[in-house]
Formats: structure tokens, C-alpha cells, sequence
């Protein structure tokens, strides 16, 4: 086997690694990287694999053939998540409003409305309603069946809304059908009632032609005021779950069914949505994937409270990878709070008066900032017209012909001032170290992104130059998405070590980093030499084994990362709170 | 104006016109139904009493869906008053009824005035000074009523 490159691992024999025992330890080399066989596609998914191509539909940037994975424990660096498109979330509530409902015989349609009102929380629901079922119906705004179901709705009524839908072009008002409402609304419809002398105290009209409904709290309305009040809500608040009964400081929330029976269809869908996006939005372990345009639901019970010791990546059925915790994009193995205050410190001005500090000096006497332009050091203060000199700072006073005193170290008025100046200058070096490093990975993956478009070419021409098939070629695919992961993740650990105190851990932590940074260059490199039809098959080995080795190696840096955290070894050089 | 009034409007305006709230004038212009110039009396036991408050009143089209948008005239030292005379009060805001009206709306203004929350402050200098020294602040207060507030001025 041809052997190009230099690193101990692959000059190892095929042969040997293939009869490798998966668990094999002991080994000279990298148990990591042994743990799999490099040269099987379908194991080299399974070291990969980072539990998101489960999550693929095949639809994404990242495909996967089968996922097989290994029969291995999950590592540490990796959370449970499950993508939900928005009509799966909408089952999956049935569900769980099945499950309380199966559980307390009550209808479905007041589990849910009870539910939602405790923001889906089954444990407070439990809590709550073996204490007082009462009231939680009521908040839910639950009107008690018997009431309901005892009534049914008279013939005038049920006239009043079919007129109101034959006049619906002069009027701009259309009820839905009796037929089309659901049970719940139907039973809510029964309620609404011509009402002789009532008087609406929204538009203070008593007109005896428009019936009027009342929640359980009796607070009674003309329909058209209701309706027009709930369009209000629906439309201009953007409220759902929350809409209250339109009297001052009443609690009882209008229902689903109410809405239903209401407002007219379009506005009872607009209701819906907003339920639906309240749920997520009200919901800790439920978030919308933040990729552009992107309408699936990502769930993860990571609670916000482990995000000083864990980074949940999660990756969408979009492709999208993102941190659960903040939504920003995947900046494993940094935390959240390190990556924010990263991100933070590249993009304000915070840098730019370390530059200032750094190569500028402040006026003794009225701290103007004041910038060398001159070989001279005899300073004149432009705002305050003191004199001093550049280097010491003393006043130029003892500079004189009579008495100069700026060779003298231990002046003590300037010491000071020095000291202070060599450290920002020193943290400046340390940040840009970080900064550049962090900043081409960044480039290096957007160029890697148009390469990986030029992959397809790619792969055809290796294609027609060769005998390989095209699931035999897939390999340059698989080799340029680890590429652009390992890059993301590199850029990442220079954020991160950028916070570590330094310490042995770290001096392990930069170890891994090195050794990924060395085998992602590597990929990098062979996959942009060119193809030649005589060296396609060393080439495609090389590229396998490569791709292989640098996804194990990234694989030890985030899982050293995470365990770190769970053996508490990491220590930062600045607090982890905003 | 063109524009036909809806009832309630109309109704409002009736009942202010012949039940007024107590200390409180509330008058409609006449090219424009909507808008309501206000006159306010200082609650008694207040820093305020003695003052005459000037307000305009508007109710938006969205009215009574919408709250309608009040508006101090007259400078006054309030710590939930800012200088250009916005009020800080949440059913003028989030916590708004339909079943709310102007006249409710009239009363918790003048309420408070006679209570004054320098813990949900908009001007926080007031709200400040109010906490620091209420003493100091209610005095403030009540010169800048008899500087400003005076009926007649």
C-alpha cells in the first residue's frame, strides 16, 4: 500500500487494522481511531456518526447510505434530540393530551385546552388538578359539559348564523357552518343566546337582533363584539392561548372551541398556527430550527441550567447544525457563554481600544490620547499644552540640559503607567494569536464549501476516468462534509482555549487540537490535488483513510471536551456569567 | 368629519356630557369626535391638589379594541409621567379592556395621581428622587403645581 504522508497511524497495514478488535486497546496507536475500520463505509458511519443522521431524510447537505452505526454507548459530547415537523407536533400533542385524558376520563378536547394552559407541563398539570380540578378547568376556560350539553341551541340561533353567512358579502362576516364545527364548538354554540334587555358594554347597544354569549365567568357580549374582539387578539396581538374574556382584569381564557364557532375559518386557521407556534415558544425543550425558511421543531430535554458544563449540537432534518442551548450556529466544543463572549469581543469595539491602548499613550496630565507622529520625544500635549516625554511620560521638565532623568529605571510615576501598557499589549498578542487562527478556519470552511460544490464535478469525472461506481465515489462527498465539520469544530477550540487558564489540562486540550488541525490540513490537502485516472484508487484510499482518522480525531476532541466537564478539570480565565 | 361614529362613541360622549366623573371634564372638539380635550383637578391629599391638569384624549380607530392614547398637557412631577406628558399606566397598554371605557380610563389617571408607583417608574429621576427622599419629591411636586397647574394659567 502506498503510503504518502507521514503520520504513524497509516503506516499501518490494511490487513491489520481490518482484523482489529473493535473494543482493542493496549495499542501503541490511537485507540479512537481503532475503534473502527477506516476502510468499511458503513463502520466509518459509525464513527462519524454524530446521532444527526438518524435525523436525515437524506434531504440535507450531509447524507448518509443506511446508517448502521455501532453498538456503542453515546458519547458524551452528544445530547437526545428529535426533529418534529410541524403536523408531527401537532400529533404528538393529541398524544399527550390522549394520555391525561385516558388517564382522568375527561374529554380530549379539555385535556388539551387544560394542558396548554399549564404550558404542556404534565407534572404541574397532575399537581394541579388532583388539587383543585375546578379551577384548573376554569383558568383553562373550560365551560362545565353538564351546562353546556343540558342546552341546545335554539332555532333562532342557529338562524341568526346561517342568515349571517348568506349576507356575508355586504357584511364581511362569515360563521362557519353548524356542519363544519367540531362537537366542542358545536356544545360552546349552544350557549350563545338572545338575550331580551342585555346591553353589550362593548358597543353599548341593546340591540335584541344580535345574540350574545357569556364564558362560565358570565361576562356576556354581543357576538359582533366578541368576534371582532377576537380577530383583534388573533390578528393585531398576535395572541392565542392566552386570550382572556374581554371584561377588565378577568382571568378565564376564551377557548379553542369558542374561537371556533367565532371567527370566521380563515381567522380560526391564523388561531391555530399561533397555538402551535405558542407551544414551541413557550415550551424549554421544544425550538425552531433558526436555518432561513426552515419550519421543523427540534426537541431536547437539555435543561438550560447544564449549559456551563455541556454544548447541545443538535443538527436538523434540514441539515442545519445548531446549538440548542443558544441557537447559534454549532460552536462545539466552546460553551455557549464562552462562544457569546467570544463572539462578542470579535465584533465590538472592545478590540479596537486595545489597539488604542496599545499604540497610543494617554496625556499625563489630561489623558488625552495622544499618538506618536514624530521621532521626537519631547511631547506638547495638543488639548492641554503640558510637555512630557513619549518613553518615561515623566514631565519633559527633567529632560532639560540641567537635569535629565528619563535613563533612570525606577521612576516610579512611570513604572506604573508602563506596566500597564506592556499588559494590554501582551493580551492583545495573546487575543489575535486566538483570533487569527479562530478567523481561517472560518475562511479556510467557506472555501471548503465551494469546493464541495465542485465536488459533484468531481465525483463524475472520477466516474468516467475509472471503473468506480457511483456509490464507490461517494467517498469524496462524505471526505469534504467531514472537512467543513472538522473545520467548525477547529475554529471553535481556539474560542475556547482562548478562555482556558493555562494548565496542564489545557496543554492536553491543545495537544488533540493539534493533532486534528494536522490531519484536517491533510484532507484538506488531498482533496484538492487533481485527478489523475492512474492514481484514483490510492487517491480514493487515501482520502478514506483520512476521512476516517480525522473525524476520529475530532470525535477526541469533543469527547475529551465533554468529559473534562464531567470531571470538572477545565478552569477559565474569566467567570462564566454574562 | 365624515365618518360616521360608531355607537359607542357616541354613547360615551353622552353619558360623559351628562354624568360627569367627579374633577374630571372630558370635551370632544367638535370638527373631530375622537379627540377629547381633558381637564383634571388634583385629587385632594395629593402634592396635585389645587392643580388644574390639562390632557388630550384620542381614540384611535381600533377603539374600544384598541386603548385610547392619553396625554398630560400640563407639566407635572409624577414618577409615572414622563416629560412629554406619556403615562405609564398598563391598562393604557397590555392590561386594556373593551369593557374599559373613557371615563374608566379618566379615574385611574387621577388614581394615580392620588398614588403615585415610583417602582414602575418612566421617568426614572422622579421615580428615583421619590424613593430616595418622598418627602423632598412631594414637595417638588406640589411647586410645580402651583407653578404650572393653577386653574386659569
Amino acid at each position: 500500500m502506498p503510503v504518502t504522508d507521514s503520520t504513524a497511524f497509516h503506516n499501518n497495514d490494511n490487513d491489520q487494522l481490518d482484523g482489529m478488535d473493535m473494543s482493542a486497546t493496549g495499542s501503541d496507536y490511537d485507540d479512537d481511531f481503532l475503534m473502527s475500520d477506516p476502510y468499511d463505509p458503513e463502520e466509518y458511519d459509525g464513527v462519524e456518526d454524530d446521532g444527526f443522521y438518524d435525523e436525515i431524510g437524506g434531504q440535507g447537505l450531509f447524507t448518509a447510505e443506511g446508517t448502521k452505526g455501532l453498538e456503542e454507548r453515546r458519547p458524551l459530547y452528544q445530547v437526545e434530540y428529535e426533529t418534529h415537523s410541524e403536523s408531527e407536533l401537532v400529533q404528538l400533542q393529541k398524544e399527550e393530551a390522549a394520555k391525561v385524558s385516558g388517564v382522568f376520563g375527561i374529554p380530549m378536547s379539555h385535556a388539551t385546552m387544560m394542558l396548554r394552559s399549564m404550558k404542556w407541563n404534565k407534572e404541574r398539570f397532575f399537581e394541579r388538578f388532583t388539587e383543585n380540578p375546578e379551577k384548573v378547568q376554569l383558568e383553562a376556560g373550560i365551560v362545565t359539559l353538564e351546562e353546556a350539553a343540558q342546552r341546545r341551541v335554539t332555532p333562532e340561533v342557529k338562524q341568526y348564523f346561517a342568515d349571517r353567512r348568506v349576507r356575508a358579502v355586504e357584511s364581511n362576516v362569515q360563521y362557519p357552518d353548524w356542519e363544519e364545527l367540531s362537537p366542542e364548538a358545536q356544545t360552546q354554540r349552544n350557549l350563545v343566546e338572545f338575550i331580551p334587555d342585555a346591553l353589550c358594554e362593548i358597543c353599548f347597544s341593546g340591540d335584541p337582533s344580535v345574540p350574545t354569549y357569556a364564558l362560565p365567568c358570565r361576562h356576556r357580549y354581543c357576538i359582533d363584539c366578541y368576534r371582532e374582539y377576537l380577530t383583534h387578539k388573533i390578528w393585531d396581538e398576535g395572541l392565542s392561548a392566552r386570550i382572556q374574556c374581554p371584561e377588565f382584569q378577568c382571568p378565564i381564557i376564551v377557548g379553542e372551541p369558542v374561537v371556533e364557532m367565532l371567527v370566521s375559518s380563515a381567522d380560526f386557521s391564523r388561531y391555530r398556527n399561533l397555538l402551535l407556534r405558542s407551544y414551541v415558544s413557550e415550551n424549554d425543550t421544544m425550538r425552531w430550527c433558526p436555518a432561513p425558511g426552515c419550519e421543523y421543531i427540534i426537541e431536547c430535554h437539555t435543561p438550560q441550567s447544564a449549559l456551563l458544563s455541556t454544548v447541545p449540537t443538535v443538527r436538523c432534518r434540514c441539515g442545519h447544525a445548531f446549538c440548542f442551548g443558544c441557537g447559534l450556529d454549532d460552536h462545539q466544543p466552546c460553551l455557549c457563554i464562552l462562544a457569546r463572549k467570544w463572539l462578542k469581543k470579535c465584533s465590538d469595539e472592545s478590540e479596537t481600544s486595545t489597539w488604542i491602548s496599545v499604540n497610543t499613550q494617554e496625556c499625563p496630565k489630561c489623558q488625552a490620547v495622544i499618538e506618536k507622529n514624530g521621532g521626537c520625544n519631547h511631547m506638547t500635549c495638543r488639548k492641554c499644552q503640558h510637555e512630557f516625554c513619549w518613553v518615561c511620560l515623566g514631565p519633559w521638565s527633567q529632560h532639560g540640559r540641567a537635569w535629565y532623568n528619563c535613563n533612570r529605571y525606577d521612576e516610579n510615576a512611570s513604572k506604573q503607567a508602563r506596566s500597564a501598557q506592556e499588559k494590554s499589549r501582551e493580551a492583545l498578542t495573546r487575543y489575535l494569536h486566538y483570533q487569527t487562527r479562530y478567523a481561517n478556519h472560518e475562511r479556510s470552511a467557506d472555501l471548503d464549501r465551494d469546493m464541495y460544490r465542485k465536488t459533484e464535478r468531481k465525483m463524475e469525472l472520477m466516474q468516467q476516468a475509472s471503473s468506480l461506481s457511483w456509490i464507490e465515489v461517494q467517498f469524496l462527498r462524505d471526505a469534504a462534509d467531514t472537512l467543513i465539520q472538522c473545520r467548525m469544530t477547529l475554529k471553535w477550540t481556539y474560542a475556547f482555549a482562548f478562555y482556558l487558564a493555562r494548565n496542564n489540562m489545557t496543554e492536553l486540550f491543545e495537544d488533540n487540537q493539534r493533532d486534528l488541525e494536522m490531519a484536517t490540513e491533510q484532507l484538506s490537502e488531498f482533496l484538492e490535488s487533481p485527478i489523475n485516472p492512474d492514481t484514483i484508487s490510492t487517491l480514493r484510499q487515501q482520502v478514506l483513510d483520512k476521512t476516517a482518522y480525522v473525524a476520529s480525531r475530532r470525535k477526541v476532541v469533543l469527547e475529551d471536551t465533554a468529559r473534562g466537564f464531567a470531571e470538572d478539570r477545565w478552569d477559565f480565565n474569566v467567570s462564566l456569567t454574562e | 368629519m365624515t365618518e360616521v361614529l360608531p355607537k359607542r362613541i357616541t354613547k360615551e360622549i353622552e353619558r360623559l356630557m351628562n354624568d360627569p366623573a367627579p374633577g374630571i371634564k372630558a370635551v370632544p372638539f367638535e370638527d373631530n369626535l375622537r379627540y377629547f380635550d381633558v381637564v383634571m383637578a388634583g385629587p385632594t391629599q395629593s402634592p396635585f391638589q389645587g392643580g388644574e391638569f390639562k390632557l388630550e384624549l384620542f381614540l384611535p380607530g381600533g377603539y374600544p379594541m384598541e386603548p385610547p392614547k392619553v396625554r398630560f398637557l400640563t407639566k407635572i412631577y409624577h414618577p409615572n409621567i414622563d416629560k412629554l406628558g406619556r403615562i405609564c399606566l398598563d391598562i393604557l397598554k397590555d392590561k386594556w379592556s373593551p369593557a374599559l371605557q373613557i371615563r374608566t380610563v379618566l379615574l385611574s389617571i387621577q388614581a394615580l395621581l392620588s398614588a403615585p408607583n415610583p417602582d414602575d417608574p418612566l421617568d426614572n429621576n422622579v421615580a428615583q428622587h421619590w424613593k430616595d427622599n418622598e418627602k423632598d419629591a412631594i414637595a417638588t411636586a406640589a411647586a410645580w403645581t402651583s407653578q404650572y397647574a393653577l386653574p386659569g394659567k
